[in-house]
């Protein structure tokens, strides 16, 4: 073969391997990763307070409180013996739900305000893929983060209870068989996207929206309005039905079981499970709906930005 | 075709008039020096090409509309806006990772090897690293990109004249290619004029002067002349008048290089002189310069 052909081939390999376009996933891909490099804080506190409350477990675990129960009466119902865990879990969800309230009312504020938005701007990241991939934070990431850390941090209890127990020489089986380990986890898993990504994901994008256009005092901004329609509300009407949607929305406080008061943790028994009545409820296509004009507005918003 | 191409364009905040009708062709392979006063309107032309702000009349970037198809545009078009950009939190290594991940033209290896020449270190935060290592840093990044317009908006402010230096050279010797067009703007006006193909003169968001570099050069001379001299070299109607040490300094447009050999010393005026004497003679600009010396 001719240098010449060898020449050609080369170069025609190097413009047919020359990439035209990075395609939306890879931008994307990367764009979280830009979030969790830059927002530390978004699975350090998590895991920050898993670790503290293990801590507090193992302390009641050494003094026998919990265990305590099971030796009294060994039929004691379901709720008593999961207590701890579901104390665990609702812990990380509420640290969950904090992370992503502060996280989203930095999250397109930060960048105007440390002028770094124009050398994001200046590579090929549309706003749409930017601004999604600060919502996939407390939309995807922190709920599964949570499933994760709270599994995790339940079968650490699970084992630490059941050691405790065989060394006071007792059954470990009332232990295992009423907590039913693997049904509580998927029902974590499902209060976690129902209830803790879906249900509040018009928060989250008012939240983002308003990141992205107060040029201060984000949190001020963000919480005024919603002050204010409360107020009026009561004042005129002397009901107070949008502050309890808007806490229903934050604490997650979603039709997706059919609870009594007393289960507001998910691991109440599967039956409770109603995918279908959540799915269907109005409420939460409302709140989607209102979620898609929220997250518009902020893609549309930050084209017009630039530093603070 | 023409790299950028505005017809009328005009951009206003409230009644302030940023941008007052631009027609500009920058073809492709040219290195424009943008240049003007402050607040002539010079970053809001540069936001107007790079998309960051919308605008009335026609501007066409690299065939696109640069507002409405800026996602587009992105993948050809580099800038830097401000060297203070670079995210405070970002390890280098970080930034080269992202900017190889999402941008299709990016090449590692170039931006490694030119890291490699500065004493950056690949584990630092950039809010470590001194200014002129984070413009290092940010030009090893976008000199790394095979963009085809590369748009600088004051990109050596702040920075002592080692490192403004070093950056005309790397960016004249290790990035121009006669392929890419650049467009610089900015007030330090004698670092870059023998960079520049093509000079442009903004004013109040108009364009006061445009011309090459070589019709600069041919165009306009610079004559020391003696004072004996001073009445025959006034006849030939200067531009502009300067009194240096020992003598003035006269300006001509159009003269022919002879006649003025006649007069004295003749040269080609640098960019900046020819800059004040352009400014100057705008009509409401030399009223303005009257009413301050009378004051």
């Amino acid at each position: 073969m001719s240098t010449q052909s060898n020449a050609m081939s080369e170069s025609f390999q190097a413009q047919s391997v020359a990439p035209v376009a990075v395609p939306s996933s890879r931008a994307m891909y990367w764009s979280v990763r830009r979030e969790l490099w830059e927002n530390r804080s978004v699975y350090i506190a998590p895991l920050a307070v898993a670790g503290v409350a293990l801590f507090a477990f193992s302390i009641s675990a050494i003094a026998g409180i919990w265990e305590r129960m099971l030796r009294i009466d060994p039929t004691q119902p379901r709720d008593v013996i999961a207590q701890p865990y579901d104390i665990a879990a609702g812990l990380m969800m509420l640290t969950g739900i904090v992370v992503s309230v502060f996280y989203c009312l930095d999250a397109l504020h930060g960048e105007r305000r440390d002028r770094s938005i124009l050398f994001w701007k200046s590579l090929p990241v549309s706003d749409f893929t930017t601004v999604l991939a600060k919502l996939s934070i407390p939309f995807v990431f922190l709920p599964l983060l949570t499933f994760a850390i709270t599994v995790a941090m339940q079968w650490i209890m699970l084992l630490l209870s059941s050691l405790i127990l065989l060394v006071r020489g007792q059954s470990v089986v009332t232990l295992w068989m009423k907590l039913s380990f693997f049904r509580m986890s998927l029902l974590l898993l499902y209060h976690l996207l129902t209830a803790h990504a879906l249900w509040p994901l018009p928060i989250y994008c008012w939240l983002l929206l308003v990141s992205g256009w107060a040029r201060r005092a984000t949190f001020l901004w963000a919480a005024l309005p919603v002050v204010a329609i409360a107020g009026v509300e009561q004042i005129a009407f002397g009901t107070r039905h949008f502050a309890a949607l808007v806490g229903s929305r934050l604490i997650g406080d979603a039709p997706s079981f059919v609870s009594t008061p007393a289960e507001v943790f998910p691991s109440g028994p599967m039956t409770h499970i109603t995918p279908g009545s959540f799915l269907s409820s109005p409420g939460l296509w409302v709140g989607l709906v209102l979620a898609g004009v929220f997250l518009t507005a902020a893609v549309r918003l930050r084209r017009y930005q630039g530093p603070i | 075709m023409a790299c950028i191409e505005s017809r009328g364009l005009r951009k206003a905040f409230g009644t302030t008039i940023a941008l007052d009708g631009i027609d500009l062709r920058v073809e492709e392979g040219h290195i424009l020096g943008l240049i003007g006063p402050n607040g002539a309107g010079k970053t809001t032309a540069l936001n107007a090409i790079l998309g960051l702000t919308p605008y009335e009349g026609q501007l066409s970037v690299l065939g696109h509309d640069p507002w409405s198809e800026r996602d587009q545009l992105m993948q050809d078009v580099c800038f830097i806006a401000d060297i203070t950009v670079l995210p405070r939190w970002a390890r280098v290594s970080q930034l080269l990772e992202y900017v190889a991940g999402v941008h299709p033209r990016f090449d590692r290896a170039k931006a490694e090897s030119f890291l490699a020449k500065t004493t950056i270190q690949r584990t630092s935060r950039v809010r470590e690293l001194s200014k002129g290592m984070v413009t290092q840093l940010h030009l090893a990044l976008i000199m790394a990109i095979d963009a085809k317009l590369l748009v600088l908006d004051e990109p050596t402010l702040g920075l002592d004249i080692l490192y403004r230096k070093q950056f005309y050279d790397s960016l004249l010797n290790d990035y121009f290619d006669r392929k890419r067009t650049i467009v610089i703007a900015t007030h330090q006006v004698e670092e870059i004029e023998h960079v520049l193909t093509d000079v442009i003169f903004v004013d109040r968001g108009r364009i006061i002067f445009n011309r090459s570099t070589e019709e600069v050069e041919s165009r306009y001379l610079e004559v020391m002349v003696h004072p004996d001299k001073a009445a025959a070299a006034n006849a030939l109607k200067p531009m502009q008048e300067r009194q240096v040490f020992g003598g003035s300094i006269l300006l001509f447009e159009d003269v022919d290089r002879q006649q003025l050999a006649t007069l004295g010393d003749v040269r080609t005026p640098s960019i900046t002189d020819l800059f004040v004497a352009v400014i100057g003679k705008q009509p409401s600009r030399a009223q303005a310069v009257v009413q301050g010396v009378g004051r």
